[in-house]
């Protein structure tokens, strides 16, 4: 296995910033070890992590509201989707579908940030730049299969397990949102046997652009 | 952590299942995560010394890769027998071929951790599938799909170590992935359990790859 598989085509022009000041040594050591790790499947990347681990103190409603600052981006997408990707027939109640739970997972995200008793941070503007089908096809696969990764490297860091266990039910349906919209694309829905995790930089920096 | 237990339990899959989709299932969802860290400390100290599911595999991790290693088994052998009983063609055939690839990554992948870990890795289980026609085998595929993308899920919080936990995440995804493509192609919902996957735990995982496992 080379480093090319270890990124996902859409991902590749996310970069890590060595130099970015917000993006502590210990992150970027928790990222290269986390993808390591989940790509070889090895443990000898231990110390690394657990190091980074310790000095990680953003806690769960900061992982929860990194989450929902995702969702509300995908929710707003599909909503927007509706009139303006051209959809028709099996597509069409894709994006149906997708809005639908896009939308669940704001609400459900917004509720357990309340529960535990923080508080979740307002929604941002978005402007989509796409024209028609193709063009919404193609920036959801990059937000899917970003989404994906950005649970995957966040939810190591949960310290509650009724958390990481509403984090995992909802990456999956996310993994499963990518790969119907690949299949949509004419793409592989599952193109390499390791979903990649990102690091919440990684994620910004892939999203940012919508952001208005 | 009872609480959790609870979450991944028979019970509530069937809780899940009952509600549907809606706001109903989003109230379940928000009473798994009400039961916050407090409690967890509070009940912690007696779940943590009871008997993991996943015991008969090995202890912790351990248990919990082998466990994974096993279903990894029974889905690469799957698909390497769907692949030679020629029920399949063109493109169906390539996306069968590529299941089976990464699966036997997943195996590979887990083999290691596991022997990294100082654990001795499950051994392959002997397996016979029914391969009858291209469909009932491709609803074969999305049940074991399914179900294995469950199994990930309902060990996910199990997890000791966040290296370990990392691994099977990028996993689980993957599995979660497969299990779309081939509703997909079944023409069934792509999130069968709604916006919210339903963890399975390993008796009810076990009871339906049983029939498969020969010897």
């Amino acid at each position: 296995m080379n480093n090319e598989q270890l990124t996902n085509p859409e991902l590749a022009a996310v970069h890590v910033d060595d130099d970015s000041e917000d993006l502590s040594r210990s992150e970027v050591l928790l990222k290269g070890a986390l993808a390591a790790g989940a790509v070889y499947g090895t443990l000898a990347v231990g110390p690394y992590v657990r190091k980074a681990l310790a000095m990680n103190g953003g806690g769960d409603v900061e992982i929860l509201n990194f989450a929902l600052t995702l969702e509300y981006l995908e929710s707003k997408f599909y909503e927007e989707a509706k009139s303006r990707a051209k959809a028709s027939g099996e597509l069409k109640s894709l994006v149906d579908l997708l809005a639908k739970d896009e939308q669940q997972h704001v609400e459900a995200l917004e509720g357990t940030i309340k529960k535990l008793g923080g508080k979740p941070v307002a929604e941002p503007k978005f402007d989509f730049a796409y024209s028609g089908t193709s063009g919404f096809l193609k920036l959801a696969q990059t937000f899917e299969d970003t989404g994906v990764s950005a649970y995957n490297g966040a939810a190591p860091m949960i310290k509650s397990k009724e958390v990481l266990t509403a984090a995992g039910s909802i990456v999956q349906v996310e993994a499963r949102h990518a790969a119907a919209i690949r299949l949509q694309n004419g793409a592989e829905p599952s193109p390499q046997a390791f979903d990649p995790p990102l690091d919440e930089a990684q994620v910004l920096k892939a999203v940012e652009p919508f952001i208005a | 952590m009872a609480d959790m237990k609870q979450l991944a339990g028979p019970q509530s899959r069937r809780r899940f299942l009952a509600v549907g989709g809606g706001s109903t299932a989003l109230a379940a969802f928000l009473a798994a995560c009400g039961s916050d860290s407090s409690s967890t400390t509070t009940t912690g100290t007696t779940s943590m010394g009871g008997k993991s599911e996943t015991a008969e595999f090995g202890k912790g991790d351990v248990g919990i890769l082998n466990y994974a290693l096993t279903l990894e088994y029974l889905e690469t052998a799957f698909y390497a027998d769907v692949v030679k009983s020629g029920l399949f063609k063109g493109s169906d055939l390539a996306t069968i071929r590529k299941f089976g690839q990464e699966e036997a990554e997943h195996v590979e992948a887990l083999t290691q951790a596991v022997k990294q870990l100082g654990g001795k890795p499950a051994p392959e289980p002997k397996t016979e599938f029914p391969l009858k026609s291209a469909k009932s085998v491709l609803e074969l595929a999305g049940t074991v799909e399914n179900l294995g993308a469950a199994a990930y899920l309902g060990q996910a919080a199990n997890i000791e170590s966040p290296e370990v936990l990392a691994s099977a995440l990028a996993i689980h995804s993957v599995e979660g992935r497969h299990a779309a493509a081939l509703n997909t192609l079944l023409g069934e919902s792509v999130t069968p359990d709604g916006a919210f996957a339903v963890p399975a735990d390993v008796p009810t995982v076990l009871k339906s790859v049983e029939p498969f496992i020969v010897g």
